[in-house]
């Protein structure tokens, strides 16, 4: 068996990325006492070279590299510039709670930064195993991330409950990746192509895996009937960290399916189609009308994830480069909106007080218009309004539908979006009509207004401007 | 002469056990733990079964990939269960419900 050298300098995000995080933990640890001031902004440099690095090393190639484990191609690209992205946006958010509860350690950007490299590892998987390998980096930092606060009652609860739920979904994939093992004979995900192709879901076993595998990324979605972990897990996790875990990894959950289902089991269209339109449909549903009655901001914005998942499946359901350009696109503008969403709690709360229930939100207008605006906009995007990226999010996935002639799921997603407007407009309601006494002004400190005013604004322009992120994903996909 | 599918069968049983073992169980956390490593074992038999049917290597190094990963997921496992008895003073899964809706 022949030894080839890899080629490293493909891999350099990654790289950068895993020996930064070890800096970093280092750094940490003879700087300590001075609020991690320095893991703060090492963090935010890492990624921000990230990025570059990414660009730079990978854009406009297609290689293969690590024995066919590693893949640089244009989605790798999209995908890790997103991922970086948003967790830049995360940990920018998160500083000022953290502060404010004295939970600001090192070990918080640092477990950030290495779930991060797991995301990326997924984005450039080629093999079964990389795949799996990122997964699990990624989950085993989100399990410890969600018990960050140690004194939480609930937070210990949630980090649990999603630890046997995460830890049973991976071995639902697994066992899926071992059936698909078994009938291509590789583990590399191109020759699984070919293989899976050839064979077809007539191949008891085949289909078999395929349906675990399919099980497998919907737990890690978070679509209907396996979301039960979404709403306890946002709830219970410290509001930084479902800032974290609401955004970046559902770019990951859109990289996993991509890359094992879209590319690699391409084949197999026709079954995984069926699958994937009772998920949409189910989280559509239950998504929207559980959402309805929630009390708690959390908890209802995870609902809401889960509807919106329910959208984003549609992308993968039409099955061409335009569906899946319109899913990724979605995953995108929906995380940028949740971030903004999740980063008002965290605005509204300070020490001692977490602003969750729906009611806080109330007499926003009072204390402070802009940020008032930033909600209506913010919740616009979530709805569908013209004006908002949200709106385009939706426009591309239902157009990528229609074109598949599969009009009646279009009709079904836009009827459960509009009875999803209700709570949304709710939200608005209480924030612009409804008064409380002696509602106070605003003390959230100057870094997060920016961040959260940034964030508001960019939901506004990309809504306006749609153009170049639209594009950036269909590059994606090579059209 | 032991046939592939009589491994595959092994491993669905054990696989099985695990996930029944996830649901059923309502007293104790560990045993959750317990259960989720026998989820990890079965595909292990898998993947072995079919590394040796198909005489392709590969299987057997995701195998000790799939080991380490185990250990890493049970480390945290237990850490989590550490913390989740010293802030409510049970492991009772049945108690774990708090969060409602």
């Amino acid at each position: 068996m022949n030894f080839q050298m890899p080629d490293f300098s493909l891999a350099l995000p990654e790289l950068w990325v895993a020996t930064m995080a070890c800096v970093i933990l280092v750094v940490d640890l003879f700087a300590r006492g001075r609020e991690s001031a320095p893991a703060f902004y090492l963090t935010q440099l890492t990624l921000l070279v990230g990025i570059w690095l990414a660009i730079d090393a990978q854009w406009g190639r297609d290689a293969v590299t690590f024995s066919g484990s590693y893949v640089a191609d244009n989605l790798a690209v999209v995908l890790k510039v997103a991922m970086m992205g948003l967790g830049l946006l995360a940990f920018a958010y998160s500083r000022d709670y953290l502060r404010q509860r004295d939970l600001l350690k090192g070990e918080f950007y640092v477990l950030g930064l290495l779930g991060i490299l797991g995301m990326m590892v997924m984005a450039s998987a080629h093999s079964m195993l990389t795949m799996y390998l990122g997964l699990e980096l990624l989950s085993l930092c989100q399990y410890a991330l969600v018990a960050f606060n140690r004194d939480s009652r609930m937070g210990s609860e949630a980090a649990m409950k999603y630890f046997v739920l995460g830890a049973l979904s991976s071995g639902l994939l697994l066992y899926g990746l071992s059936m698909v093992y078994g009938v291509t004979g590789s583990l590399d995900l191109g020759v699984i192509r070919e293989a899976a192709a050839g064979v077809g879901a007539q191949n008891i076993m085949l289909a078999f895996g395929l349906t675990f595998v399919v099980v497998g990324v919907a737990f890690k979605f978070g679509a209907v009937p396996f979301h039960m972990w979404i709403p306890d897990v946002y709830q219970g996790a410290p509001t930084a960290v479902t800032l974290y875990i609401g955004t970046a990894p559902k770019v990951a959950a859109v990289a996993l399916f991509m890359r094992l289902i879209g590319e690699g089991l391409a084949g197999l269209q026709e079954h995984w189609e069926l699958m994937l339109v009772i998920l949409a449909v189910g989280s559509l549903a239950v998504g929207n009308i559980f959402a309805l009655v929630q009390t708690n901001m959390k908890r209802l914005l995870a609902y809401s994830t889960i509807s919106h998942v329910g959208f984003l499946l549609l992308g993968f359901i039409a099955g061409t480069p335009e569906g899946y350009t319109a899913a990724l696109f979605y995953a995108v503008s929906y995380s940028l909106m949740a971030a903004g969403a999740f980063g008002m709690v965290i605005l509204l709360s300070r020490r001692g007080f977490e602003a969750e229930e729906v009611e806080d939100m109330k007499g926003l207008n009072d204390r402070h218009s802009g940020f008032a605006f930033i909600m209506l906009i913010l919740m616009f995007s979530m709805t569908g309004v013209p004006g908002t990226v949200g709106f385009y999010a939706k426009w591309l996935v239902l157009k990528a539908v229609i074109d598949v002639d599969m009009v009646w799921l279009a009709v079904v997603a836009v009827i459960f979006a509009v009875i999803g407007a209700f709570y949304y407009l709710r939200v608005l309601k209480m924030v612009y009509f409804d008064r409380v006494e002696g509602g106070e002004a605003l003390q959230a400190p100057a870094g997060l207004r920016v961040v959260l005013a940034g964030n508001g604004l960019a939901v506004l322009i990309l809504g306006i401007f749609p153009d170049s992120l639209i594009a950036a994903c269909a590059a994606a996909f090579g059209s | 002469m032991v046939e592939l599918s009589d491994y595959l069968v092994l491993g669905a049983i054990l696989f099985g056990l695990g996930v029944a073992g996830i649901f059923l169980n309502r007293k104790n956390a560990i045993v959750l733990i317990m259960s989720i490593e026998l989820i990890l074992l079965a595909v292990n038999f898998n993947f072995i079964a079919f590394s040796h049917y198909l005489d392709d290597i590969a299987g057997q190094v995701f195998v000790f990939f799939i080991l380490t990963v185990a250990a890493a997921e049970s480390a945290i496992g237990l850490a989590i269960l550490v913390v989740l008895f010293r802030n409510r003073e049970t492991i009772n899964v049945g108690d774990l419900d708090s969060m409602k809706g």
